[in-house]
């Protein structure tokens, strides 16, 4: 569903990706793995229209989105959250949700400033709709709390919920384990989990190595800039140039 | 209670307050000052929705005004215009001069953006200046007639007081409304995280625009006001100081907060009326002010008083564990 063709970036005199393809499949969970500095991060960049390429081109459902800015891909369903948390501090959490249900709602300026009819019906739903995300999300008792001054494990967790109340097809986690500790990684692979379940696409990248063997269903190693290899959990662990990588940078 | 109940009541109790003000003051000076106060709550609220809400500086807010007040003037004074025909024309055309330049404009950040708006103040208040024919020059406009509802004609303090405040309280009421809305929450998702709000299907470039646009037409229309109450004006009123006086108000009423900026204009209007000798140093008076806020009471006023008090009580028991 998602097709990464021949993607290069450079940024000025460095290759972050050079000519990397892969396939991401439908209703699966792909792991995107690599050293730090691979071009992870990048690469997200760039299929969320972030940054732009300087080669190749990304089919989303066999559509061409080369070069469509994030609201436009939102649109179409397609999210992802940040490695450097980006939340909206001042914001409540549940106000939080309620902004990923941008695109599940159409009240303008002059619907919002009169109260239109429509508008009221409509926050009303999306209101409602941001709490059943919530509490997918196990947030339910910090609704009412700016997100700023959210733990830092429930601050990725509601990256994820307000991600997902775009109900999206796809959503793109970037190091959504990364500062969580045991027991919030496990809540977040059965979250994980379950998303997948739902029928929503997942591409995580992790340097959770437990994590990703333990919930991925096909995973692609980048290496400074390039694909190393590309397979189901078990190929990659006894793929030798993926273990040379792993053992030789660390 | 739900929070737009709470909006509901505060609202009605400030109308309530608005409508017995003129029982008490009748006919006083203060009146007088009070009209002022609701114009600069409307021009406040404006560059809020811009400032506090988007996050978007503007320097140059005193133009939008300016254009308002003479378009207004010119259509009426020159060419005979009804007022109320005129206020409109000058909100249509502010407001799409205002949507034009938002494009190229708003697409600076930061400083850059502050430069622009501020170059486009310059721009309009010298073209006030010199386009003597059309505007009367730095003498003003003069002859500029008073609003008139069939047989009643805005002509004097209480009238206008009435006048004035209504068109305050529904900027204030519509601005709550857009606040606590789909756009509202919009506009503060790209004062937070403009990146986050875009992968999250926020149009942030369109939606900038668009706000930049509203917030001239509403200080177009406080403009319109301004011509038709005083019945004269002139370019001074549209400079510089005022744009940063704006700034000012809103500053330190409270970023993001409507009533922050009715506070904020009210005292800003109300004290260089008592203390005089601010005069010839109001914008120095400004650019204290604005410091002093910005190092102590970032929230301003609406949340810094309540902080304040909260700081002098004693602490509440309140989930202390974590680190006691
Ligand atoms: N905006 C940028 N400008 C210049 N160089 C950049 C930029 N963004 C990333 N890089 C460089 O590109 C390379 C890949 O960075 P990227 O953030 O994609 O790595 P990553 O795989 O996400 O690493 P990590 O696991 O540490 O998050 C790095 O060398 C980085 O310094
Ligand atoms: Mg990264």
């Amino acid at each position: 569903m998602l097709d990464v063709k021949n993607i290069t970036k450079i940024f000025g005199g460095l290759t972050a990706l050079d000519d990397v393809s892969f396939s991401i499949r439908k209703r699966e969970i792909t792991g995107i793995i690599g050293p730090n500095g691979a071009g992870k991060t990048t690469l997200f960049n760039i299929i969320t229209g972030i940054y732009t390429q300087s080669a190749g081109t990304i089919y989303f459902n066999n559509k061409n989105i080369t070069g469509y800015p994030p609201e436009k891909l939102a649109g179409l369903g397609l999210v992802r959250t940040f490695q450097n948390i980006e939340l909206f501090g001042q914001m409540s959490v549940q106000e939080n949700v309620m902004v990923g249900l941008h695109t599940r709602s159409r009240s303008g300026i002059i619907s919002c400033a009169f109260k239109l009819p429509g508008h009221v019906k409509e926050e009303r739903d999306v209101r409602g709709k941001a709490l059943h995300w919530l509490e997918f999300c196990g947030l339910s008792d910090f609704s009412g709390l700016e997100a700023a001054n959210l733990p830092f494990g429930k601050g990725r967790m509601l990256e994820i919920a307000r991600a997902l109340a775009l109900q999206p097809d796809i959503i793109l986690m970037d190091e959504p384990a990364a500062g969580l500790n045991n027991r919030e990684t496990n809540h977040l692979a059965d979250i994980i989990r379950k998303i997948r379940d739902s029928g929503v696409t997942v591409v995580l990248v992790e340097h959770d190595m437990e994590l990703i063997m333990d919930i991925c269903d096909s995973i692609v190693v980048l290496d400074l800039g390039k694909k190393l290899a590309e397979g189901t959990p078990r190929q990659i662990q006894e793929n030798p140039a993926v273990i040379a990588a792993y053992l030789g940078s660390d | 209670m739900s929070h737009m109940k709470k909006e509901m009541i505060k609202f009605l109790l400030f109308t309530a307050a608005v409508i017995i003000t003129p029982l008490f003051f009748s006919g006083g000076y203060l009146m007088n000052v009070l009209v002022f106060v609701g114009i600069n709550t409307m021009l406040a609220i404006a560059l809020n929705l811009l400032l506090g809400f988007a996050g978007q500086i503007s320097l140059g807010h005193a133009a939008f005004f300016g254009l308002g007040s003479y378009i207004s003037g010119v259509l009426t004074a020159t060419h005979g215009f009804d007022p109320w025909l005129a206020m409109l024309i000058a909100a249509i055309a502010t407001f799409l001069m205002a949507f034009l330049l938002g494009f190229p404009i708003l697409k600076l950040k930061g400083h850059y953006l502050a430069m622009a708006t501020l170059g486009f103040g310059i721009i309009v208040y010298i073209s006030l200046n010199e386009t003597v024919g059309l505007t009367g020059g730095p003498s003003g406009l003069s002859g500029i007639p008073n609003l008139q509802i069939s047989s009643l004609l805005f002509d004097n303090d209480v009238k206008n007081f009435y006048l004035i405040w209504t068109f305050a309280l529904v900027t204030i009421l519509l601005s709550t409304n857009l606040a606590n809305s789909r756009i509202g929450r919009a506009l503060r998702a790209i004062h937070d995280s403009e990146i986050a709000a875009r992968v999250m299907g926020v149009n942030a470039s369109f939606l900038k625009v668009q706000i930049f646009a509203l917030s001239a037409l509403i200080s177009a229309v406080a403009g319109s006001l301004y011509a038709h109450t005083m019945t004269f004006i002139s370019p001074a009123s549209f400079g510089f100081n005022f744009s940063v006086e704006l700034v000012t108000m809103v500053v330190i009423g409270g970023l993001g907060s409507i009533y922050g900026s009715l506070l904020g204009a009210a005292l800003l209007t109300l004290l260089p009326e008592f203390l005089r000798t601010f005069q010839d140093y109001d914008i120095i008076v400004y650019g204290l002010l604005l410091i002093v806020m910005t190092m102590f009471m970032p929230g301003g006023l609406v949340r810094g008083i309540p902080g304040l008090f909260g700081a002098l009580l004693p602490k509440r028991m309140e989930g202390g564990g974590e680190n006691a």
